[in-house]
């Protein structure tokens, strides 16, 4: 099912949660609503449930207006953050409790409860049909609102914060799990985080909110290497900033120049993450070459490598190098950038 | 959960070490509960049966007090399902909408909480009685609200008005709106939603709530005793007729009506603590149940 979001604004007493958002989601597609707390994802997600109305704009599931149809009647799974399991029901009846209640399709005793054990099945909770909400882990009950989700036949899937509650380990498992889930069913699918990893790892497309209002959507790989915005850049993972001036479409930082092409010229931000730093220690033999001059102030070891924490002209920066390489806090060496996006200041 | 496994770890703290401190204080609270609580209860009792067990007899079977425990009984079979369904509607519409008027909606549940009951009284009174805002049109109309059981009704649900919201609302108010959110967006009606998801979370408040209602139904005094006039046989409840005895220097009487009313609150607060036992017995097994495995289970705080 195509969902198309025209024009959508809502507003909470004086706070403009939602600015205005256009959206369409490709039916079957995966897609993730990410930013930070206050950017309305959570508010789109609820007005694409039902369980809000939009003051302006349109809400559609296909050819059909949907944005007045109340979440009863609306066909959508939604997934709540912190589930919202029946806790007087067991596993099986919070599943069972969509069929037993739809009116349009009603089913058969039988038909219910073969459909819980290939639910159970589905989400791996076979054995578990007898528990109770408060008798399972985060995961499982996770696993378990999903299920019920999932048994009222919905055209759209929505997820709010769905991995939010639970530790990284359960996470990482969970994400994999439901991505297969997605293979398998092919049902649209909207959610909603706070973590970009969750988000570039999960979906087909994510769309970056800020403030009430679309600031990026793409493919996890575009909107990785062709961040659009500080904004954007900053939000997706580690970086760091350095003041500099642009001049002729080239920005000098120490003896580099840097490409920047179509910048006006002015202050302008560089942008750089922690993978885009080279070390070029001065005892290491290799040619130093052009770079920023740079003291290492720490090194950090972590299982894959070593961070490097280095001072540069006042500014703090990291990078990491290969677990082999000899440097020590007092060191200087040269910083080399690999990439780069610059956005005027 | 980290400050009891510390408190553990440095040997419980408590005020006043010391042991004779403690007995002292334990011993205080036993002497203060038994001359405040169990004395008055035990002279209740025991000056029911001063005269003997005729004396206490006879003023059970006296038509007098048997009108009275009818009375009394009849205002507490109306007013406490009334007030039942007052307080579920108030607390859902409070606890699972917004709407405008919702803060004032809840400051007027709270009145009859501080308003004392004889002022209570006084104003239906004054809404009702004849000099009152409908006196004359209840009269014309022959309707006979004040020194009848109507009057006696509507007094004893204004004062006991807030009893089942005020259990109610704190607990829905914690739970928030996602349980209804979850029913509705699986198909849930309202009334579906209501019967299969709010009332079974909300129950052991809701008898909780019923039976402080009923207890201070069934032993309002004050606001039922401005607007039954007393009259003897007809609008006397059972501590209005208590009263009445008393003042009649039938002290063995008024004891032996204050028994039975004793004898019913004291089956109240039973029933309470056994549906407290319960309510809170059913949580711990639902939470100390074996779980998945301690390692996950460990995962669960949020």
């Amino acid at each position: 099912m195509k969902i198309n979001l025209d024009h959508v604004v809502k507003t909470f007493n004086t706070f403009r949660a939602v600015h205005d958002v256009s959206l369409s989601v490709e039916s079957g597609e995966l897609v993730a609503l990410l930013g930070p707390s206050g950017s309305g994802k959570t508010t789109l997600l609820r007005m694409v449930a039902g369980l809000e109305f939009p003051d302006a704009g349109q809400i559609r599931f296909g050819e059909q207006d949907a944005t007045q149809i109340p979440v009863r009647e609306r066909g959508v799974g939604f997934v709540f953050q912190h589930y919202a399991l029946f806790p007087h029901l067991s596993v099986a009846d919070n599943i069972a409790f969509g069929m037993r209640t739809a009116r349009a399709a009603r089913r058969s005793k039988a038909e219910i409860d073969a459909r819980v054990e290939e639910l159970l099945r589905l989400v791996q909770l076979s054995s578990l049909g007898n528990r109770f909400p408060a008798q399972i882990s985060g995961g499982q009950r996770q696993r378990v609102a999903l299920a019920r989700a999932l048994a009222v036949d919905p055209k759209v899937l929505l997820l709010d914060e769905p991995f939010g509650a639970l530790d990284a380990n359960v996470r990482r498992d969970l994400r994999r799990w439901l991505r297969e889930i997605h293979a398998e069913l092919g049902i649209t699918t909207l959610f909603v985080t706070h973590d970009q990893e969750e988000a570039l790892d999960l979906a087909d497309r994510v769309v970056i909110l800020q403030q009430g209002r679309i600031v990026q959507q793409g493919t996890p790989r575009a909107v990785t290497r062709q961040p659009n915005s500080a904004f954007v850049m900053r939000f997706l993972g580690d970086t760091h900033q350095l003041s500099a001036t642009a001049k002729g479409g080239q920005v000098t930082l120490g003896d580099l120049s840097l490409d920047a092409t179509g910048l006006a010229d002015g202050p302008v931000d560089v942008f750089v993450r922690p993978a885009d730093l080279e070390w070029a220690g001065q005892g290491s033999g290799d040619q130093p070459g052009p770079g920023l001059p740079a003291t290492v102030t720490r090194v950090i070891d972590r299982p894959g490598a070593r961070r490097l924490a280095v001072s540069f002209e006042g500014h703090g920066l990291e990078l990491d190098v290969a677990p082999e390489v000899e440097v020590a806090a007092g060191d200087r060496g040269r910083l080399r950038i690999l990439r780069s996006r610059i956005f005027p200041a | 959960m980290a400050s009891s496994t510390r408190s553990r770890r440095m040997g419980p703290v408590r005020v006043g070490e010391s042991p004779a401190v403690r007995r002292t204080l334990i011993g205080l609270v036993l002497a203060l509960s038994a001359l405040v609580i169990v004395a008055p209860l035990a002279v209740i009792a025991v000056e029911a049966f001063s005269k003997g067990f005729g004396v206490f007899a006879a003023t059970i079977a006296h038509p007098d007090t048997r009108s009275a425990v009818v009375m009394t009984l009849v205002t507490a079979l109306i007013a406490v399902p009334v007030n039942t369904l007052f307080g579920i509607a108030a607390a859902w519409s409070i606890t699972k909408f917004d709407f405008p008027g919702r803060g004032l909606l809840l400051i007027l549940i709270e009145i009859p909480f501080s308003v004392s009951p004889i002022v209570a009284g006084v104003a239906y009174l004054f809404v009702y009685g004849m000099q009152g805002l409908f006196g004359a049109f209840l009269q014309d109309a022959d309707i006979k609200i004040l020194f009848a059981l109507p009057g006696i009704v509507l007094a004893s649900m204004f004062v006991t008005a807030p009893f089942v919201a005020r259990e109610l609302i704190p607990l829905m108010q914690a739970q928030g709106r996602d349980l209804e959110e979850a029913a509705a967006s699986l198909g849930a009606s309202g009334w579906q939603t209501f019967f299969s998801v709010t009332l079974p979370n909300i129950k052991w408040a809701l008898l909780y709530g019923v039976i402080l209602c009923n207890a201070r139904v069934m032993g309002e005094f004050g606001a039922v005793s401005i607007v039954s006039g007393n009259i003897r046989g007809q609008t006397n409840t059972l501590p209005l007729h208590i009263e009445l005895l008393y003042h009649d220097y039938q002290t063995a009487g008024a004891f032996s009506a204050a028994l039975i009313l004793t004898v019913i609150a004291v089956f109240t607060i039973i029933a309470k603590a056994l549906l407290e036992r319960r309510g809170a017995g059913r949580v711990r097994a639902a939470t100390l149940a074996p779980t998945a495995g301690p390692a996950e289970a460990a995962k669960e705080t949020p």
